[in-house]
């Protein structure tokens, strides 16, 4: 897969993250303000340049710190639980698809409770239980009540790769069981898992906030929901300090639309059938001797496939 | 008969995972480590006011309510039976008050903005999605970035700035609440009317998010389906457009209905921040007050709440799918 295929939509994705991540490993260090020093009273107006770049939240305290605080915390609540769900969802997905019968049986049902059960109320019940609430117990309870969706479809692509030839040959060989999950089914989800993976990262990172929001935050530590909290507590939006309450919802936002379009854009490289708009563009551009040219460059597309694909495009560009 | 089987194996479903919601309802609030009634009245002293013989009452009714000082499977009894009588017990920060009357206070104005924006976003998003993946082009990159940008702002941010843009800084619509102060809730021309300019922000707040979502997964939905063996079939045989886009539409159209089943949770959820955000006098705004004075009757109502709506809402989809799809009756039955 060349770099030039790459949607822009990749590109501006990509772009998106990286600013994200640098604002969160970078910022704290360049904004060299406590988030938890007072420096100015309630709601001071921003004034240009240093510390009062976003004028100081309902304690007196900088929002611009608390902002790139937050931002890391949101990060790592965002990063720990998407991780902690799609492995513990791509073992147990990977294990019941291939190993099939009663371990299946088992963990299918498992799955099904939890996909039936909403995360936010176990999610709500845990945090309220627990007696302190840091960013990992946080990251935690998140990862341990998203993973089901990521087992389900697992499951689902691993019990059909199950069923192919090469599964056969590497068993007649003599591969070990976690060696076929690993080298010979994993590779055929891999794009799957790659694409769930970003999701559970924005998800985690969106349940989070909703947390804080709700006053179930991390105790030890300023989130960008957090700070939502205190501005909505302390009236902010109301009273009409905007500096208080626009940085931390247009980060999260940003933050989030980024990864959705990520996915977007990863789900159009690994699903063919999705990429209709670049190719027919793309065919517009092309001379007559070109197109000739890839034509004969392809190869030779045998059977149903062959079908699918010409009249679709074509079909796409006749409208 | 196949879709009598199929009705009844969804209907154990139902029961057998609410029953789990039930335990874990149960168990999750209790793995706390000393009990919650020492912990409230704890907090109560602490805050004075009551006295030390009204506090000992407290405790008391409390241990008695719970069972706290029976064995643990007795206190699941007694829960169950409480629950099932439909008796969700007495509130530990608003004391006397009854659970049952703070919720019956404040599920009318949850239903009353959550329903409406439910079905009012999924008829939209479905047409938008629809329309987009069919004519393509600048409407479907305006309609897709638009939607995907929508459905994946979180719904308390979008909220918040419609909230400060339109009533703070606009002056357009009332600022929070359900309605005017001095009125009180009742069945009135005059109160609608006024208790309407406080639905229309928290409404469209909820509606643009859904639209978003929708419209994003109808897209993709109906853009797969244009790419299909019947649909090109279709093409050679000469069928007319309109034919085809039928059924396309209808084949797009089932995979979102089991889809809204799905997302009821999310939705639910964000529904309780966004009435939040507005002030908005239902559920969220209960949860949220009650988690501040780790009110746990409330917390537990309200999360028992959420998961019967959300079950009950993926069995009433389960149900109308069985009569709407006539593969269900054929294959579904079949399947494990």
């Amino acid at each position: 897969m060349s770099l030039r295929g790459l949607s822009p939509r990749f590109w501006i994705s990509a772009t998106l993250i990286i600013v994200i991540v640098l604002i969160a490993l970078l910022g704290p260090l360049l904004v060299s303000i406590d988030p938890n020093a007072t420096i100015g009273g309630l709601y001071d107006r921003p004034r240009c340049c240093g510390t009062m770049l976003l004028g100081t939240d309902n304690e007196g305290q900088s929002v611009l710190a608390n902002l790139v605080y937050g931002t890391r915390t949101s990060l790592i609540v965002g990063l720990l639980a998407g991780v902690i769900a799609t492995v513990i969802g791509l073992l147990i997905g990977l294990v019941s698809g291939y190993r099939g019968g009663w371990i299946d049986d088992l963990l299918t049902a498992v799955t099904n409770v939890g996909l039936a059960i909403p995360a936010i109320v176990v999610i709500i019940l845990v945090s309220v239980s627990l007696p302190k609430r840091n960013i990992y117990t946080l990251a935690l309870v998140i990862g341990l009540t998203a993973w089901f969706w990521v087992a389900r479809a697992v499951r689902a692509q691993a019990s059909s790769v199950r069923t192919r030839e090469h599964i056969d040959v590497a068993r007649l060989s003599g591969a070990g069981f976690w060696s076929i999950l690993a080298r010979d089914i994993l590779p055929y989800l891999l794009s799957y898992v790659v694409m769930a993976a970003v999701l559970q990262v924005s998800g985690a990172i969106l349940f989070e906030s909703t947390l804080s929001l709700l006053g179930l935050g991390p105790g030890d530590a300023t989130s960008l929901g957090t700070m939502l909290y205190w501005a909505i507590a302390w009236g902010s939006v109301r009273t009409g300090a905007w500096w208080a309450f626009v940085p931390p919802t247009l980060m999260l936002t940003l933050i989030v639309f980024s990864l959705l379009l990520l996915q977007s854009s990863l789900n159009e490289v690994f699903n063919p059938r999705l990429r209709r708009g670049r190719a027919a563009r793309k065919k517009t551009k092309l001379s007559a001797a070109d197109e000739e040219a890839i034509e004969r460059s392809r190869p030779e597309v045998v059977g149903a496939a062959g079908l699918l694909e010409t009249p679709a495009s074509s079909g796409t560009e006749a409208r | 008969m196949a879709l009598a089987k199929y009705l009844g194996r969804k209907l154990a479903w139902t029961v057998v995972v609410f029953f789990v919601a039930l335990v874990l309802n149960f168990l999750l609030p209790r793995l706390i480590p000393g009990n919650p009634v020492d912990a409230i009245v704890g907090q109560l002293a602490r805050g004075g006011g009551t006295g030390g013989e009204q506090l000992q009452q407290v405790h008391e009714h409390f241990m008695e309510e719970f069972g706290l000082n029976k064995p643990l499977w007795q206190q699941f009894f007694i829960y169950v039976g409480h629950v099932l009588t439909g008796d969700f017990g007495t509130s530990f920060g608003q004391y006397p008050a009854s659970v049952n009357h703070l919720i019956g206070q404040a599920l009318p104005w949850s239903v009353a903005i959550q329903l409406p924006a439910i079905v009012v976003g999924w008829c939209i998003g479905n047409m938008l999605g629809a329309i987009a993946a069919f004519k393509g082009g600048w409407l479907d990159r305006g309609a897709f970035v638009s939607s995907l940008f929508f459905s994946s702002v979180p719904p308390f941010a979008l909220a918040i700035l419609l909230l400060f843009v339109v009533a703070v800084k606009g002056g357009v619509l009332p600022v929070g609440g359900a309605y005017s102060f001095g009125l009180s809730p009742e069945w009135s021309a005059a109160f609608f009317g006024d208790a309407i300019t406080y639905f229309w922000l928290p409404f469209w707040s909820l509606v643009l998010v859904f639209i978003g979502g929708q419209a994003v997964g109808m897209r993709s939905m109906a853009i797969y389906e244009l790419g299909s063996d019947y649909v090109n079939y279709n093409r050679g045989l000469g069928v007319r457009d309109g034919i085809t886009v039928r059924y396309i539409f209808r084949n797009a159209m089932l995979p979102q209905f089991t889809g809204l089943g799905l997302s009821i949770a999310a939705l639910i959820s964000g529904g309780l921040i966004t009435e939040l955000v507005f002030s908005y006098p239902g559920l969220g705004t209960l949860l949220f007050n009650a988690i501040g004075q780790n009110d746990y009757p409330v917390i537990q109502a309200i999360t028992l709440l959420i998961t019967l709506a959300v079950l009950f809402a993926n069995f009433a989809v389960d149900v109308l799918t069985g009569f709407i799809d006539p593969r269900i009756r054929a294959a579904q039955s079949g399947e494990r």
